[in-house]
């Protein structure tokens, strides 16, 4: 696996952007993997998301942008119900997983079950004090893999997947509390990724990391959208311009705006969308 | 406009308020040398009293009408075989409470009430307990006078210490580390059993110590369960000769432990037993300090193992 930074992805300069942007424009017309409507969500009585209404394109990066404090992250957390972990929460409307209509957020519908197809990267890296082997098994311990060789397996094809693999071969019985930054970063990602998931959330996946971490963690996300449908919440606007095939603008709870990425930052058609990516606010 | 301050000014004033940081750290210095001394002293006066008695023979003999044939064997077998139960039953019980309370209780006033109560227990007086195992323990399930007695009383005794440092250290576990076990598909119980409890037992274990450490010097409940201060025999052997090997009969001997034995010495006229409870009260001391080295030591490990 290239683990390598590509000038592109360091540098982001405007015409190679801008080639990156076209490219992804011939690949809109992807089914949706995942559609929010109606969707409304309270922490006890503060309305924290308003109606939302955002369809998720299937192996395509959706990036959510906005101001702090705006829903993104309320919203991210909706798909896999970690919400519910925190007691005094409510949603309502729906977010239906395409292809088995599945309401995630619907009252019947166990929320672990949700978590055993929805994997999540956050904000901090937050391996487990635990063998950087143990961290990628543990999910699929969770499901019942107890063969030793397809564990390996499993593992090795994770950490790969992840662009791990070659830096962490030889310290796969280390504790994974020894990885820079940036590797503890993969490696988390790694570990989403092995149990296959049909969506994979990122939280900030970079807030915590230095420039050189962040641009081999956007390459990987750029990679990985061949193959799983990305859904992005970042505060940085050039992050989601590199990352992202489609935009969606949040601001005080409410969906301003979804449109493809190279549309959203080079011609908005709302106005509060134009000031926040000009830097007016946020 | 001006500043607030010349360099002057600044200078003086800064060379005053320095001063009151020293005068702190020389009155902090002094506070806890003197804590410390009157500790080290203690210990040596008792060294220097028991000096006579130390030897192998103090630790094998049991307690004698004779003051210099008089040892403590059935008082540290005694305490021994208590804390054992003690530990065994504590744990258990007080990790399960606080995983409840922490971790599944939902948060409304019956859990506020509880919890509440739990931070109370540990100030209950100790005779309190004793007579609360008198009438449950002793007379009610009929378990005697005997080392079972003991070791669930002081169990119960230190329930609340356990209790609140395995709750201090599950919550130490940060939430990011549970939400990624949860964000994989894990159940409570799957995050309990394979996260929180695993990262958190260095701080469990050295709860149940210096619970332990507590319960080992207490006096009351024991004399009040009806501890013997004079036994010259040694419960039955857990181990034995014949299959199973292991035997239950230990628990339900009579027994004395150790601060039994010193308190029974030292209130004897004969001077020839002050040194015998100085030699034992010493042993009791460094006893004491010894499971402590052992918390600091189990913390300190786990500490260099895992740190957020």
């Amino acid at each position: 696996m290239n683990t390598t930074i590509s000038p592109a992805a360091t540098k982001p300069e405007a015409p190679a952007l801008a080639v990156v942007m076209d490219e992804r424009r011939a690949t809109r017309a992807t089914p949706a993997k995942a559609v929010a409507e109606k969707l409304d969500f309270w922490y006890g009585t503060n309305h924290a998301l308003k109606d939302i209404n955002l369809t998720i394109p299937e192996n395509q990066v959706t990036a959510l942008i906005g101001p702090s404090g705006c829903g993104k992250s309320t919203f991210l957390r909706c798909f896999n119900r970690m919400h519910d972990l925190q007691a005094d929460t409510r949603y309502a409307g729906s977010i239906t997983l395409h292809p088995e209509n599945v309401n995630l957020v619907g009252k019947g519908v166990d929320p672990i079950e949700v978590r055993m197809r929805i994997g999540m990267v956050f904000q901090k890296p937050n391996p487990f004090p635990k063998t950087v082997f143990e961290n990628v098994a543990y999910g699929l311990r969770l499901r019942g893999v107890g063969n030793r060789t397809e564990l390996a397996e499993r593992v090795e094809k994770a950490l790969r997947g992840a662009a791990i693999w070659d830096e962490v071969k030889d310290r796969l019985a280390d504790s994974a509390l020894a990885l820079s930054g940036g590797q503890m970063q993969r490696l988390c990602i790694a570990r989403a990724l092995a149990t296959e998931p049909e969506l994979l959330l990122f939280d900030e996946p970079t807030s915590a990391l230095d420039p050189i971490a962040t641009a081999k963690i956007e390459e990987l996300i750029t990679e990985l959208r061949q193959r799983i449908t990305i859904l992005i919440v970042t505060h940085n606007m050039q992050q989601a311009a590199r990352v992202s095939d489609y935009t969606a603008f949040m601001y005080l709870g409410e969906l301003v705006e979804v449109d493809a990425t190279s549309k959203i930052f080079t011609n908005p058609s709302k106005k509060a969308t134009e000031d926040y990516i000009t830097g007016r606010y946020g | 406009m001006a500043a607030v301050m010349t360099l002057e000014e600044i200078r003086s004033d800064l060379a005053w308020r320095k001063n009151l940081d020293k005068v702190f750290v020389v009155v902090g210095l002094v506070i806890l040398l003197s804590c410390l001394g009157l500790l080290a002293l203690l210990f040596f006066d008792l060294v220097r009293d028991g000096a006579s008695r130390f030897g192998w023979d103090f630790l094998t003999q049991f307690p004698s009408r004779k003051a210099e044939r008089a040892g403590i064997l059935s008082a540290w077998v005694g305490t021994t075989m208590i804390m054992f139960v003690t530990a065994l039953v504590a744990l258990p019980v007080g990790v399960a409470a606080a995983i409840y309370l922490e971790e599944y209780a939902p948060k409304n006033w019956i859990t506020g009430i509880i919890e509440i109560n739990v931070t109370n227990l540990a100030g209950v007086p100790s005779i309190v307990y004793g007579l609360l195992a008198l009438g449950l323990f002793v007379y009610t399930f009929g378990l005697g006078q005997s080392v079972l007695s003991a070791g669930l009383t002081l169990a119960l005794l230190i329930l609340p210490i356990v209790i609140v440092a395995t709750r201090e250290s599950l919550r130490a576990v940060p939430k990011a580390i549970r939400e990624a076990a949860y964000g994989l598909g894990a159940t409570r119980w799957e995050v309990t059993k394979d996260h929180v409890l695993p990262y958190s037992t260095g701080g469990i274990l050295t709860g149940l110590i210096l619970g332990l450490s507590r319960a080992i010097g207490e006096t009351a409940p024991i004399i009040t369960i009806g501890a013997l201060s004079f036994i010259a025999f040694l419960p039955p052997s857990p181990v034995t000769g014949e299959f199973p090997f292991l035997s239950l009969e230990w628990l339900r001997s009579e027994f004395t432990a150790m601060p039994i034995q010193i308190f029974n010495w030292v209130s004897r006229p004969d001077q020839a037993f002050q040194a015998n409870a100085a030699a034992a009260a010493a042993i009791l001391l460094a006893m004491t300090l010894g499971m402590n080295a052992v918390a600091i030591w189990i913390r300190y490990r786990f500490r260099k193992k895992i740190n957020w």
